[in-house]
């Protein structure tokens, strides 16, 4: 590995890094307190798993717009059948992720039976879902979820740190052996990079991209789920705010680790930048608002990153040619 | 030694779509270790066989297959050339850039097996072993896109190497068919030379070769036999080291005689625009001069480089360096772009007119009137009436049919969608007008417009630069024809030379040995 390459795979982390010294420095009492570190580990495991479940389409070369819709129904669902039909919240978690994969199912469908843009197919599924969930729960909260969820969410602690953040961290790990070590996961790569090389070397191109909209399915019906635990309630409207941060951190993500790729482990420090750059900021007393322009700036900067690599790549390759 | 049934033989292989004959009656047999050329012009039939092996077209009844001896049944379904232990490399190679040696080297092997425990030291090691046992030494980590473009192409013929062993059995019972279809258009000379060896490696095991090019070189150079196609009919199969070049290019292009349509000039006398020291990707120090009132054919082998000129000059492609004058000013190529061209009055009518000179799916009149739409600009907006009256006129003039601007372009025939182009860039009455495979897709009658719309324009003080394969249509428009070789300017051809056999002939000759001396074409004609 060059110096250059090493500098380019782990900018991310020492960035990171040097966030969470310049914080430390500034406001040792309030930020560099165990307590604050637990909270922002912990508090970000929704959109840990939330971008884990982006990461899957994306690799395939679709979007999937749809899943803060599939994880505030998921969450409702839960919310609802719980609190207010007293349904065990082992069968709400059943039923919850068997939703998100049939709302999969349906995406897959028109992308690749009627071959309609998956940007286009999941925006518009993604809007009907938050009207579905308005409709089911009168946009009212629910609030008083069992113990039985919330507790091994985000009452018990490993490390001091609530078990959330370790859900979040396993599934890292699975996706990352996943996209990685399996011939399923590159195949997946060779559909996102180029699907007319994918089908004539033998690959059901179409199989592939409906699977991956319906694994996003089932993993954002799990974070939603998740969310569901560490509020304890259910509200219809708060989901729709992870999906600019989701993309944020896949973006980001892809220009660090494995740069040039979408994959979980860049994307998993993706999301603790971003998130420690917030909680350090707010406490000098910054507003809410600033998360907004944090996100939206990182997503627009991370893909012009990622696409001045490219081209700098291109224009090199150009020139060897010669 | 017991005589083997052949790895492929084709017998009778007949393919018509519609009216039109690609494939008449070809008998086509490929041996056990030999490297096969298929030889024959664009639009001989070569590409129709091949897709015929692949399963892309199904064969007219009557046609024959049998895979070492044992006969199949047309149609082949997709895919089914990979359990007849045959693999493709086409031009474009099929390669992911962005993605690794090692993982483009896989992608058949993951998308047949499934594998849960994928280690990247052991595949890289196999890799490199595998590379190694073809004397290669490519690196499995290296990115693609870092690749030569030799080292690709080499990249991909062992990927389907690969292929074929992974399908046919290992005692040697059944050989292979690798199909390489013009592998080495876009290589240096240098560079063919290692993909040689590594062809007569690969003919050497289990796998024989069916080498399709234009090339005459090339398939000398390489192959055992050689199949000529031309029209869509076997002009003989020979051994290569018995035939000589002269016999081959005579069995390519065929021998038949052909009426001067036209009045060719023999002086130019108009204005002169001119291109000086144009460099680029595909091209090496081009020099042109065009008279207005004249057309110049510019023409080479696939892959020379004539046909990327007009792209440059029009500014759609980057130039590393050049210039061109026209009406007494000089414009630097490598800051050229298409809105600064046609500032200058240069028109370009590219090959791909469904993607690159029009919208399908906008009426007529929209698409002939782009150019000249600040003509129409009002000061409330545009004069739609007039633009509709004006375009009306100019389909008339141009006989476009039918000649209604409301109409959506991409209803018209190929003929009259092309007729409607000229059009366009003809009222813009252009300097320089380029033309690129003007006539592909059009019915003969249209084609003859064309020509005659051609010769209008050059007639109206335009000059006019015709780029094409297509050497009857050189020989019938143009007044003089310039031969590309690597690049280079080859040959001129200028008054009774410009014939369909000596142009053909010309670019099989320019491609043997390029001389790429300057060419001032400007005085000698």
């Amino acid at each position: 590995m060059s110096v250059g390459e090493f500098v380019e795979r782990f900018a991310l982390v020492g960035a990171w890094i040097a966030v969470i010294a310049v914080f430390s420095v500034l406001k040792p009492d309030t930020f560099a307190t165990s307590s604050n570190f637990a909270a922002i580990l912990g508090s970000q495991a929704v959109l840990v798993v939330l971008t884990c479940a982006l990461l899957i389409p994306l690799t395939a070369g679709d979007y999937d717009l749809s899943i803060t819709g599939v994880l505030t129904l998921s969450q409702m669902m839960i919310g609802i059948l719980n609190t207010r039909n007293g349904i065990s919240v082992y069968v709400c978690i059943v039923a919850a992720l068997l939703t998100g994969a049939l709302v999969g199912l349906i995406n897959g469908a028109f992308v690749v039976i009627f071959g309609i843009d998956s940007f286009i197919v999941t925006l518009g599924t993604g809007t009907f879902l938050g009207g579905v969930v308005l409709w089911i729960s009168n946009s009212e909260t629910f609030a008083g979820i069992s113990s039985q969820l919330t507790g091994p969410v985000v009452v018990e602690r490993f490390l001091g740190v609530p078990l959330a953040f370790y859900y979040g961290l396993a599934l890292v790990i699975v996706l990352w052996y996943f996209l990685e070590y399996t011939s399923l996961g590159r195949q997946l790569l060779f559909v996102g990079r180029s699907r007319r090389v994918a089908r004539l070397s033998g690959l059901r191109v179409g199989r592939l991209r409906w699977g991956a909209l319906v694994a996003s399915g089932v993993i954002a019906a799990a974070a939603g789920v998740l969310y569901a635990g560490i509020t304890g309630a259910a509200d219809p409207v708060s989901g729709a705010g992870f999906l600019l941060p989701a993309f944020a951190a896949a973006f980001l993500g892809a220009t660090s680790i494995v740069p040039g790729r979408f994959n979980p482990w860049g994307s998993f420090i993706a999301v603790y930048f971003l998130v420690t750059g917030i909680t350090g900021l707010a406490l000098f007393g910054i507003q809410s608002w600033l998360q907004d322009m944090f996100y939206g700036g990182a997503l627009v900067l991370a893909v012009t990153f990622s696409q001045i690599a490219r081209r700098r790549e291109e224009h090199v390759s150009g020139v060897r040619e010669n | 030694m017991p005589e083997h049934p052949p790895v492929v033989a084709l017998t009778h292989l007949s393919k018509s779509f519609g009216a039109v004959r690609a494939l008449h009656d070809v008998d086509l047999t490929v041996r056990r270790g030999e490297v096969h050329g298929l030889l024959g012009e664009n639009g001989s039939g070569k590409s129709t066989l091949i897709k015929i092996l692949s399963g892309f077209h199904t064969p007219d009844t009557g046609s024959g297959l049998a895979v070492n001896g044992r006969p199949v049944s047309f149609p082949l379904h997709p895919g089914k050339f990979r359990s007849l232990g045959m693999s493709f490399v086409h031009q474009d190679l099929g390669l992911v850039p962005s993605l690794s040696v090692v993982e483009n080297l896989l992608v058949g092997d993951l998308a047949s097996r499934r594998r849960w425990r994928l280690s990247w030291p052991r595949e890289r090691r196999r890799a490199a072993e595998t590379f190694a046992s073809f004397g290669l030494g490519l690196d499995p980590r290296a990115q693609v896109a870092d690749l030569r473009p030799s080292d690709r192409a080499l990249l991909a013929i062992v990927r389907a190497v690969q292929e074929i062993r992974a399908h046919t059995a290992d005692d040697g019972s059944d050989y292979g068919l690798l199909v390489l279809d013009e592998p080495t258009v876009f290589l240096p000379a240098r560079d063919r030379d290692q993909l040689f060896v590594l062809i007569r490696r690969i003919a050497a095991t289990r796998a024989s070769i069916l080498f399709v090019s234009h090339d005459l070189d090339e398939i000398r150079g390489i192959t055992d036999r050689v199949t000529v196609l031309r029209d869509g009919v076997v002009r003989g199969t020979v051994e290569t080291a018995r035939a000589s070049g002269e016999v081959l290019v005579e069995m390519i292009i065929g021998r038949r005689l052909q009426a001067l349509p036209i009045e060719r000039k023999r002086t130019a006398t108009g204005a002169a625009v001119s291109i000086t020291g144009l460099n680029g990707r595909y091209a090496r120090g081009v020099s042109l001069t065009v008279h207005r009132g004249e057309v110049v054919g510019l023409t080479g082998l696939l892959g020379s480089g004539f046909e990327e000129i007009p792209y440059y000059v029009f500014g759609a492609r980057r130039a590393f360096a050049g210039r061109l004058a026209i009406d007494g000013r000089t414009y630097d190529l490598r800051a050229m772009s298409p809105s600064r061209a046609l500032e200058a009055g240069v028109a370009l009518l590219p090959a791909d007119r469904h993607h690159d000179g029009s919208v399908g799916s906008l009426s007529l009149g929209d698409n002939v009137t782009v150019p000249a739409l600040r003509k129409y600009r009002s000061r409330i907006g545009l004069n739609r009436r007039r633009m509709r009256s004006d375009a009306r006129r100019l389909l008339a003039q141009f006989d476009v049919r039918p000649p209604d601007p409301r109409s959506t372009y991409q209803s018209l025939s190929g003929g009259n969608q092309q007729k409607a182009l000229l059009a366009k860039w003809l009222q813009t009455k252009p300097s320089l007008l380029l033309l690129h495979e003007p006539t592909q897709g059009v019915d003969i009658r249209a084609r003859q417009q064309i020509f005659r719309l051609t010769r209008k324009a050059a007639a109206g003080d335009t000059a006019v630069v015709c780029v094409s394969t297509d050497y009857d249509q050189l020989a019938a428009v143009c007044d003089r024809v310039v031969v590309f070789g690597r690049g280079r300017v080859g040959r001129e051809l200028t008054g009774a030379e410009v014939t369909k056999e000596r142009i053909a002939e010309q670019c099989y000759r320019v491609a043997e040995n390029p001389s790429g001396r300057h060419l001032d074409a400007g005085g000698d004609a």
